[in-house]
């Protein structure tokens, strides 16, 4: 198979990448790029595990090919903290001890993140249906929505 | 496998056209990549039509609205104007899935994957939507409920490429409705969906109705008795228990670990019930 070359932005640098056909992206950003926070829970597009945003856009990275990157504006968990400063949701899922294991974790971040940039005031039920797509095998699912809506509060306030 | 991503549909469809071997047009590939990587389609090219503009367009046409085939259910979902018109088409392609899912599923996607419990066929097939489909011969215009056979299997023609779906104008005083039971509330293939779509007189009783079903046979199944149980009533009771009985008599569904045949046959009647009056107040406006 000849590979194809694909330049991207992806948290906001510019990337340039060869990838096989038939890669995703989800492969392209851990075994390529070194990105490692996207993680992958079922390679199907089941547990949100992989979410990344394209064009702003929510999406599974294993169900989008590296190849149709290209041109793209790709957003990564690595993009969430500005260096030392973590993201106001990544301090609100520690406060709330909203992971365990931790697999689940930065999917449910970028989600979250999406969800806030388009509703920053959601009620609990509009947080339990859009992180519907996110899987959670540990904690059950409460602190994370509260961590979610936490955050929500504290940035209006803010 | 071969990737390519051509800016033009000509090129796309003269790809898939003059291509060896198995060749898929990806849209959000929702459904394809998971195929894909299970190795359950092992395709020599894949084209993906995203890179042609047109594609991505909501327009109004003739009092309705053409939707591109490349449009995600998350850019249909906010379209202000398909959901006043067809709030039972937006919301059948709006159950696809997860957030994640409706970032890149399409209904063209929805509709050609050919499943027998697609949520959006049985919407658009009471809607009477029209695929526009540009193939090596040409252009042609395709009733919705004309393209699928059966299951993965639809009657597109080598190089065919579905380029939009025209959801039409319809009468004042109409409504349509999907519901779909699934155990759960999000995040599963139907056991069984029921789409209505109706028009009222002035005096309220209905002047035309169009029923279909899914998940409850081989392909969507567009239940004219049903129809003619609604058809001059007020939806009373009376009408509303023949259209549950004229539902469930069409119902040929399989048995399987999401639903038995008697669960499903006996579903399919509640929901189109339950559909048929959710229209009827949407066409009272
Ligand atoms: C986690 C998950 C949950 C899901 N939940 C649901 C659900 O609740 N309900 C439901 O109905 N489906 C569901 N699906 C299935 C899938 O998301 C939908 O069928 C979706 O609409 C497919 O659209 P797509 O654009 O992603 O199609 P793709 O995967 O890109 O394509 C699907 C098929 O159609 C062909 N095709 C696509 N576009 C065209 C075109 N324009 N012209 C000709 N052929 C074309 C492709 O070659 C392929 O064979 C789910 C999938 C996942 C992964
Ligand atoms: S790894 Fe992508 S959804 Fe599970
Ligand atoms: S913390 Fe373990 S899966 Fe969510």
């Amino acid at each position: 198979m000849s590979q194809i070359h694909v330049s991207t932005t992806i948290n906001g640098d510019p990337v340039e990448y060869l990838c096989e056909p038939d890669e995703t992206l989800l492969d392209v950003l851990r075994d390529r790029l070194g990105l490692t926070g996207s993680k992958e829970g079922c390679g199907s597009g089941d547990c949100g595990a992989c979410s990344v945003t394209v064009d702003g856009r929510l999406v599974c990275s294993c169900l989008m090919l590296g190849a149709e990157a290209d041109g793209k504006q790709v957003g990564t968990i690595e993009g969430l903290a500005e260096g030392e400063n973590l993201h106001p949701l990544q301090r609100k899922f520690l406060e709330h001890a909203a992971l365990q294991c931790g697999v689940c974790t930065p999917g449910f971040l970028v989600a979250a993140k999406s969800l806030l940039e388009r509703n920053s005031d959601p009620t609990e039920t509009e947080v339990r249906y859009w992180l519907a797509g996110n899987l959670c095998r540990c904690t059950g699912y409460d602190k994370i929505v509260r961590a979610v809506l936490d955050t929500a509060h504290d940035m209006k306030g803010a | 496998m071969r990737y390519e991503a051509p800016d033009t549909i000509d090129q796309a469809v003269q790809m898939l056209a003059e291509a060896d071997g198995l060749t898929r047009v990806l849209a959000g590939g929702t459904d394809v990549i998971v195929q894909l990587r299970s190795g359950m389609v092992e395709p020599d090219l894949m084209v993906d039509i995203k890179r042609i503009e047109a594609m991505h367009a909501i327009t109004a046409e003739g009092g309705g609205f053409r939707v591109g085939a490349a449009v995600s259910g998350a850019q249909l979902g906010e379209h202000e104007g398909v959901k006043a018109l067809w709030p039972g088409v937006v919301e059948a392609v709006e159950l696809i899935g997860s957030t994640q899912v409706q970032g890149r599923a399409t209904m063209a996607g929805n509709l050609c994957n050919a499943s027998p419990a697609a949520d959006s066929v049985p919407a658009l097939v009471v809607a009477e939507a029209v695929a526009s489909i540009v193939g090596p011969e040409g252009r042609r215009d395709v009733p919705v409920d004309e393209i699928t056979t059966g299951p993965g299997k639809t009657t597109l023609a080598k190089g065919e490429i579905v380029e939009s779906i025209l959801l039409p104008a319809r009468p004042a005083n109409s409504g349509d409705a999907y519901l779909r039971f699934i155990p759960r509330t999000e995040m599963d293939i139907a056991v069984v969906g029921a789409g209505i779509s109706l028009t009222l007189n002035d005096d309220g009783t209905c002047a035309a109705a169009r029923v279909a079903l899914g998940a409850v046979a081989e392909v969507v199944l567009l239940v004219e008795p049903a129809a003619d149980a609604l058809i001059g009533s007020r939806l009373d009771e009376a009408a509303l228990d023949a259209l549950a009985a004229a539902a469930s008599a069409a119902c040929r569904p399989i048995d399987d670990k999401r639903g038995t045949i008697e669960f499903r046959t006996k579903v399919a009647g509640v929901l189109a019930r339950r559909a048929a009056v959710i229209a009827q107040t949407r066409a009272r406006g």
